[in-house]
């Protein structure tokens, strides 16, 4: 049994335009200790698995299928048990760091009561618990950040505090949910840094969801790729890296910038705009921007496991190769 | 923060010049004088009396002279009620009117914030939306209305309570307090209702959830004071609205303060003592303003006033 198994999750908002469909059946596991990488154009629905996962969704989402923690169902769980696994066995940061925090609490009564609540500490040892959490997070002078409000803080500093908040209770399981992509460049990298190494110190599985392939390069073991709230493949970092098994993935690596491509000006975003998630293509969702699309992509797609632990859901049995000559 | 609270007071000086000059010089625009009583006096009484309050200089001096007593905080001898000075009336009718004014305050405050919040926890349900469409209804009924109808259900029809008069007695306080509150209870739950919907969807709040804290403390701790703080600013204009309230239901209620002397005045052409209590309440609005923004910077860490 996996630490998390998520099946057939669906997540759908009802909107005064009719019923948005974020998610469609996505399933994938999470191993103590893994790193799985999440990427996707923004509006493929990563962050509403997430939100999904937490019980978090608006008001007007609802979610099916199952997500199992341990072997205990999630979804439909009373907000009075989930709130013993939230922050606790599960945690989850956001992508605005800054709008995150409380801007009317010191950091510390933010950080405090969190150890108050899921581990009965109390003030003085919650305190000194959470100094030393800001300190292994590399925030210098933990003390004095305790008594500083959110908008006396950077931006990177705000999410180092985020970080460590949802570290605190040393949980099975953190999400991060864009972590650095409202950061400036060189502050994203430190961020990432940290990241990678807590993940090394500790048997925290993580969750890193992002747009950017380039962030999940350094950082993750496994990537899930999503569109259109599916999961289009899913495999080890390294093979997905050098052999993308789906035109999406291929797309999306191609669109990553990298040193010695921005120069040559190969740098290119996939043409066209990901499908209306109010009524959903009956074929392959990628089908209108896929330059390889042939006439079997007007029906769906199931996933197919085409090396051990490779997924890809694609009517093509392999990509053609690229022709035109690669930079490296 | 003693800077800001000098350069603040210090402000408010331009603004209570141009108010007493403002009101000295309307309420002598306004037709009849203090000593045209219904039975007319003789003239040469007249003339004295004039001649003894200074009315017969150039209206320019009457109010140079008029300022001066007011800079040594006299606010001169009430026209119509002989034996008082103006300091003396309000003296004695700020108790009555205060005691009523903070009841009223507190009344909205509390019960208006109350059904705000518990308005937006049950958003978009039958409690919300009736909640809603009485604080409509109260928003727009004004007090004179208000009042004569507590007046004729509760005192009249039922006889469970007077009608008016005055004691420090729960009997006397009850229907003017509501009548005060009412439309300000209205107000109130609306701006707590609508801040709070909109703290709720706020970044932290789904953090103080993603933490696991129970959606009690999540309320508590997290969404009140932010979801209070446009309440606290509406303090200013609210301690405004009661003043011109408390005006109308002293005079319903005949309630002995601060706003009967001010109606009386007026119809007396009791020149100080309406600009006695003009600047009273002028400085009492000043005061008010400059407290709710003092405590709104201490509720609020991003403001620092200095
Ligand atoms: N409360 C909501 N009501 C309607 N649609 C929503 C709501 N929340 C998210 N969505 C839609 O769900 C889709 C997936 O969103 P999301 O998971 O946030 O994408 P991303 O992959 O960028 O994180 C988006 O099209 C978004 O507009
Ligand atoms: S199924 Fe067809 S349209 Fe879809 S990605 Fe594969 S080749 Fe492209
Ligand atoms: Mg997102």
């Amino acid at each position: 049994m996996a630490l998390l198994e998520v099946r057939d999750l669906v997540v759908a908002f009802d909107t005064p335009e009719g019923e948005v469909h974020a998610v469609n059946g996505l399933s994938f596991d999470l191993e103590p200790g893994q790193t799985l990488g999440v990427v996707g154009e923004s509006g493929s629905g990563k962050t509403q698995t997430a939100m999904a996962m937490m019980g978090l969704l608006a008001e007007n989402g609802r979610a099916s299928g199952s997500v199992r923690f341990r072997g205990q169902e999630l979804l439909g769980m009373s907000t009075q048990e989930l709130s013993r696994i939230r922050g606790s066995s599960i945690s989850m940061i956001f992508q605005d760091p800054i709008s995150s925090l409380n801007p009317y609490m010191t950091i510390g009564d933010q950080l405090i009561e969190v150890l108050t609540h899921h581990r009965n500490l109390k003030r003085k040892a919650a305190r000194q618990r959470a100094e030393e959490m800001l300190h292994q997070v590399q925030i210098s002078d933990p003390a004095q950040r305790m008594r500083q409000f959110p908008h006396e803080l950077s931006g990177g500093m705000c999410q180092r505090v985020m970080i460590a908040m949802g570290l605190l209770c040393q949980p099975d399981i953190l999400i991060a949910d864009e972590p650095t992509t409202a950061l400036d460049v060189t502050v994203q990298s430190q961020i990432n840094l940290l990241m990678d190494e807590l993940s090394e110190q500790s048997s925290t599985a993580i969750m890193l969801i992002t747009h950017d392939l380039g962030v999940i390069a350094g950082l993750c073991n496994q990537v899930l790729v999503m569109y259109a709230g599916e999961l289009m493949e899913f495999a080890d970092i390294d093979p997905l890296f050098s052999s993308p098994a789906h035109p999406y993935t291929e797309g999306l690596l191609k669109s990553v910038p990298r040193l010695d491509q921005i120069d040559s000006g190969i740098l290119s975003a996939i043409p066209g705009n990901p499908p209306d998630l109010l009524s959903l293509p009956v074929g392959c969702p990628f089908r209108a921007r896929c330059s390889y699309a042939f006439d079997q992509c007007s029906a769906h797609p199931s996933l197919r496991e085409t090396e051990p632990d490779r997924w890809t859901r694609c009517h093509l049995d392999t990509l053609p190769k690229p022709t035109e000559n690669k930079a490296d | 923060m003693l800077n800001y609270s000098l350069k603040r007071l210090a402000s408010a000086i331009p603004t209570l010049l141009l108010l007493i000059t403002v009101a000295f010089f309307l309420i002598r625009i306004a037709p009849g004088g203090p000593f045209d009583a219904e039975k007319a006096l003789p003239e040469d009484i007249k003339a004295n009396l004039e001649a003894k309050y200074q009315l017969d200089q150039p209206l320019i001096i009457q109010y140079v002279r008029y300022l001066w007593q007011i800079v040594q905080l006299d606010l001169g001898p009430s026209f119509h009620y002989r034996d008082w000075t103006v300091n003396e009336l309000i003296a004695q009718g700020a108790p009555v009117s205060f005691t009523l004014g903070a009841l009223a305050l507190v009344l909205a405050f509390t019960l208006g914030t109350a059904l705000g919040a518990w308005a937006a926890l049950k958003q978009n349900s039958v409690a919300d939306y009736s909640t809603m469409s009485v604080a409509m209804i109260g928003i727009s009924i004004p007090n004179f209305v208000v009042a004569p109808l507590l007046v004729l259900v509760f005192a009249v029809t039922l006889g469970w309570l007077p009608a008016g008069g005055w004691s420090y007695s729960f009997s006397h306080l009850l229907l003017p307090t509501i009548a005060l509150a009412l439309p300000m209870v209205a107000y109130i739950a609306r701006i707590t209702r609508g801040s709070m919907i909109e703290v709720l969807h706020s970044g932290f709040i789904r953090t103080a959830r993603a933490k696991g804290l129970p959606e009690r403390e999540v309320i508590v701790q997290h969404a009140l004071k932010p979801a209070l703080l446009p309440v606290i600013s509406y303090m200013g204009p609210a301690a405004a609205g009661i003043l011109t309230g408390s005006v109308v239901i002293e005079r319903i209620f005949t309630i002995p303060g601060i706003g009967s002397h001010f109606v009386q005045g007026a119809l007396n052409r009791d020149y100080t003592l309406v600009m006695g209590v003009v600047i009273f309440y002028g400085v009492l609005i000043i005061v008010m303003n400059f407290l709710v923004d003092l405590l709104y910077a201490w509720l609020d860490p991003r403001i620092r006033y200095d």
